[in-house]
């Protein structure tokens, strides 16, 4: 076993081949975190006092769900065979949503560590990212985690680690992050087989940012690579992307708690503060170079976050919209993907139309508007982003479905996934059945082991957001995983059905589904609303419509009761009572045209199927 | 000032009615409280009030319950002598005491009349047998028409009180309590629609499916029947429950309670309203005479209205009223009175005529939508 370093490696003027940048490729509930933690402790960075259970996670989300949402870099000293390293261990993203911050944190380091935990056998996510990991030509350390569990069979997944990335199956280590067996171990091999970062030290400066984090106190924090030459503080630095041009106010490394230091060499990772407060002017994939001798060629690599998933933010309470707009654009700072506008519905009042990465980016961000902002919120369901082209020619971007064009409608073009899932054998039917339910095609299948089965299929993502990964949970008893990246566009036999109460549309129940399910749509969802809308003083009519054309109704009786028979002596402070509690519940109603609409029926009819929330963590 | 009314609550019952949730309590409810205690704790209130409001002359005066006629008629001759020698009971005052007509007869009656009770409400329910037996009603339906026509005789004004409505009830059976009831010739009618109150026996048995939910459209076209029968009889609503051949026979002290009037609730569990003040005693007997005994008024809480409130209350009360509700109070509490106003009168909710004279009345489909109305009105 290798002891503790007894001195660090002082930054800014590391030798590059004793520096080590690795990442940690894992499924949610794998174990990252723990393992993360564990190294921390082993090499002294943390010590065992000021530990807490996984350190690196800052967000309360982000601990509660187990789950890492941004990445953050933890520089760790190591000491073997007499000499001492500079560890860089760069946390990765673990959730399909964020597959291009993923590629950046992979594109920082010259090595990963694949773990998987021993009871479970790889994830399709994993797998996404492992490729991703291959593809960048890192060296791929395969780790199996949780042996200390009874359920761990780690001679079997071993086996299938090694058909994965090839090798021999003893290769694969064998660590607990619980116990800290093995860590240790595990550090030796990083230092061992990870390649040192090797770049020009007198070149211009080329610094990459793999991610980029508000902090209320200091503003944006940035995280770099450094690839080419040197940055030092107080430098006038430059973003190859924006040409914007800041002054480098502080730079440093996390140990895990940030250190000023002189500057980054070659090979080094840490993190630059400039002052700016929004993480835009920081963008992830972009370079780092500086004023005085500035790069010609950015790294390559680069592009923009693309919202993938739409959906209408409203408050609750429609006085909130001033307090939502803050929110939002306070959150704009620590999200550079998170887009929003400004939309009215006429059912819901003002609110915004808000674009994600994907359907845990929605949930996180309504999630942290709602908790931190104290906000009531209504999304609207979720959709994607339609191309139309109109027998004019004219193409228009749809968003939102209540926008869909009214015209002739030449074809309409939907973003489509490649997906993968993962599953043990028994599941193929259900899968398949599923998936073709979701207007899916399949690519191929194939067996990862004797029992455990790849599918892949091509699925329109709007088939997809709305309750596709639930369903396929539970479908299978929750053994499935699914990966999926984007896949083009491609033509669909789309339409619009608007629901119509009482002849007024009722915009954010309209939706744009396949022909074919037009009718499915359009029962369920008057079916759901005459079930959820109270009755009336006149008869509510419920309508679906594809254009002028009524594919489905119900109707929602009059009322024709609704007084309290006796009202004496003891009954008029309660009945006064009750008038209060209704002036309380009015504010929850929502007018389309005369009828009332409580914020439950929204709410109810918006949610997908019967499941609640908090089901959905994992 | 305004007048002062009474009412006496007697919370005793042989048995409880599964649809019930007044406070009342069967003998073993009572848990040791001996009911013969009742009448001198009510001297004990009695003698506090007058203490606090001073000797106000009660222009009426109410028994209810409970069942007041569990008591001897000498306890409640007792009692309405009680209130007449703290504060005086005006010449012309109603005095009515709710009546089961299983627990008085012809002597009953007299004693009650010689004491200076002058109205009698018989918890009539309904004539048919399965209903009774489904609201848990033990009384046997033809003393009813025995005792009205005893009371009548005796010189009682006289009602009946019927529920619409119950589970199972047909309109077929409606109507013929409805018939029964007319043919006894009372000059006074009021008819409820069957509430299920959360947490009564009756509630719990609809949860569980044991009997089906009322069905409010049904019970809607029930009163409409009742309304235009009763109609053809000569009666006339003067509120949406409560129907009279002609204003002598309306119910002076439950009109008291629609104008706003002061009150005193006597007895446990018993609502009082003076000037501008609610509150409500303790509920269980034995609680009620312990605090007597320490001669403390028996109120568990209390408010004191705000002048919206007290504004409020007008709305809510006198909406109910066949005089109907001032809209200078509507334009008091809703900024948007006038369109909610017209929007009611297009809805044919509210007459017409009478909003262009400054007044809300409550059409027929307006009296069965009453607590929407009051809601547009105020501009919920």
């Amino acid at each position: 076993m290798s002891p503790r370093a007894k001195t660090r490696l002082e930054p800014a003027k590391t030798n590059p081949d004793f520096i080590r940048n690795f990442c940690i490729i894992a499924h949610i509930d794998h174990g990252k975190s723990t393992l993360a933690d564990r190294m921390l402790q082993l090499t002294g960075v943390v010590d065992d006092r000021s530990m807490r259970a996984q350190y690196l996670d800052r967000m309360d989300i982000e601990r509660e769900r187990g789950i890492t949402i941004k990445s953050q870099a933890v520089r760790m000293p190591w000491e073997l065979e007499g000499q001492t390293y500079a560890l860089n261990m760069i946390d990765t993203p673990g959730h399909v949503d964020f597959t291009y911050e993923v590629s950046r944190s992979l594109a920082a380091c010259e090595g990963a560590v694949l773990l998987v935990d021993a009871a479970q056998g790889i994830e399709a996510q994993t797998l996404a990212n492992l490729y991703l990991a291959m593809e960048n030509d890192l060296q791929i350390i395969p780790v199996l985690n949780k042996i200390d569990l009874p359920a761990a069979q780690p001679e079997k997944y071993a086996e299938e680690l090694a058909n994965l990335i090839g090798g021999d199956p003893e290769d694969c280590l064998r660590v607990s992050g619980k116990t800290g067996v093995g860590v240790d171990a595990l550090l030796d091999k990083i230092v061992r087989t990870v390649p040192n970062p090797v770049g020009d030290p007198n070149a211009p400066a080329r610094a990459m940012i793999f991610d980029s984090v508000y902090d209320s106190y200091r503003g944006v924090v940035t995280y770099v690579r450094m690839i080419d030459g040197h940055l030092a503080p107080r430098e006038k630095i430059q973003m190859m992307s924006t040409r914007a041009v800041h002054e480098a106010l502080e730079i440093g490394v996390s140990s895990p708690e940030p250190e000023a230091t002189k500057g980054l060499g070659v090979g080094e990772v840490g993190y630059l503060i400039t002052g700016v407060k929004d993480v835009r002017q920081s963008k992830v994939g972009d370079t780092v170079t500086t004023v005085a001798k500035p790069a010609t060629e950015a790294l390559k690599g680069y592009s923009e976050p693309l919202p993938m998933v739409f959906s209408g933010i409203y408050p609750i309470d429609g006085s909130d919209y001033p307090n939502l707009r803050e929110a939002l654009d306070k959150l704009k700072l620590s999200d550079a993907a998170l887009v929003y506008e400004p939309e009215t519905s006429v059912a819901l009042g003002f609110g915004f139309r808000c674009g994600f990465l994907g359907l845990l980016h929605l949930e996180i961000v309504t999630e942290r508007l709602e908790r931190e902002f104290g906000l009531d919120l209504i999304a609207t369901a979720p959709s994607v982003v339609y191309e139309v082209t109109m027998d004019t020619g004219a193409e228009i971007t749809v968003t939102n479905p209540s926008e869909f064009p009214t015209g002739k409608v030449k074809k309409v073009l939907e973003p489509m996934v490649r997906s993968t899932i993962l599953a043990p054998k028994d599941y193929v039917g259900v899968i398949m059945e599923l998936c073709q339910g979701r207007r899916g095609v399949m690519i191929d299948m194939q067996y990862l082991g004797e029992d455990r089965v790849q599918l892949r299929y091509t699925l329109p993502l709007a088939e997809i957001v709305f309750d596709f990964f639930d369903q396929l949970k539970s479908k299978t008893q929750g053994y499935a995983s699914l990966d999926y990246e984007e896949a083009g566009l491609a033509e669909g036999d789309l339409v619009k059905v608007d629901i119509l109460l009482q002849g007024d549309q009722v915009d954010a129940f309209s939706a744009i589904v396949h022909k074919d399910k037009a009718y499915a749509y359009g029962v369920m969802m008057t079916g759901k609303l005459r079930e959820l809308i109270p009755r009336q003083q006149f008869e509510v009519p419920i309508q679906a419509a594809i254009g002028a054309r009524i594919i489905a109704r119900e109707s929602i009786r009059a009322m024709r009761k609704d007084v309290l028979a006796k009202c004496y002596g003891g009954d008029i402070s309660r009945k006064r009572k009750l008038l209060e509690k209704q002036k309380e519940g009015k504010k929850r109603m929502k007018m389309v045209g005369r009828v009332e609409v409580p914020q439950e029926a929204f709410i109810a009819a918006l949610s997908t199927g019967d499941e609640k929330k908090g089901d959905k963590k994992k | 000032m305004s007048t002062f009314h009474g009412y006496v609550h007697v919370p005793f019952c042989k048995v409880r009615c599964g649809y019930c949730d007044f406070n009342t309590y069967t003998a073993t409810e009572l848990q040791g409280y001996p009911q013969t205690a009742f009448i001198a704790n009510l001297q004990v209130e009695i003698e506090l009030a007058k203490q606090s409001e001073g000797k106000r002359e009660l222009q009426t005066v109410f028994f209810g319950g409970g069942t007041p006629t569990l008591l001897p008629a000498n306890e409640l001759a007792e009692a309405l002598e009680l209130l007449r020698k703290n504060f005086g009971i005006a010449g012309e005052a109603e005095v009515t005491t709710e009546a089961n007509p299983d627990t008085v007869d012809e002597a009953y009656l007299r004693v009650l009349k010689e004491a200076g009770f002058n109205r009698l409400s018989f918890g009539m329910q309904s004539a048919v047998p399965e209903v009774l037996a489904t609201l848990e009603r033990t009384h046997n339906p033809a003393a009813v028409a025995t005792n009205v026509a005893i009371a009548k005789r005796l010189g009682f004004q006289t009602s009946v009180d019927l529920i619409y409505g119950a589970p199972g009830e047909t309109m077929e059976q409606w109507q013929e309590s409805v018939r029964v009831a007319l043919a006894m010739e009372t000059d006074h009618i009021s008819a409820y629609a069957l509430i299920v109150e959360p947490a009564t026996k009756l509630a719990r048995q609809i949860a569980s499916g044991e009997k089906p939910q009322p069905d409010e459209d049904l019970q809607a076209d029930k009163y409409e029947w009742l309304d235009s029968e009763l109609a053809k009889a000569g009666f006339e609503w003067y509120e949406l429950s409560n129907w009279a051949r002609g204003a002598a026979a309306t119910s002076k002290h439950n009109i008291a309670y629609w104008q706003g009037r002061d009150w005193w609730g006597f007895g446990p569990g018993a609502h009082s309203h003076v000037a501008g003040r609610r509150w409500s005693n303790v509920k269980h007997p034995t609680t009620y005479a312990k605090m007597l005994a320490d001669l403390q008024i028996p109120s568990t809480d209390g408010e004191i209205l705000s002048s919206v409130e007290i504004q409020e209350e007008r709305a809510m009360l006198e909406l109910r009223l066949r005089e109907g509700l001032s809209l200078e109070v509507v334009k008091g509490l809703n900024e948007n009175h006038a369109q909610s106003i017209s929007e009611l009168v297009a809805s044919k909710l509210i007459e017409g005529k009478d909003a262009l004279q400054g007044r809300a009345v409550l059409t027929l489909q307006g009296r069965l939508l009453a607590d929407f109305v009051l809601r547009k009105l105020l501009g919920l």
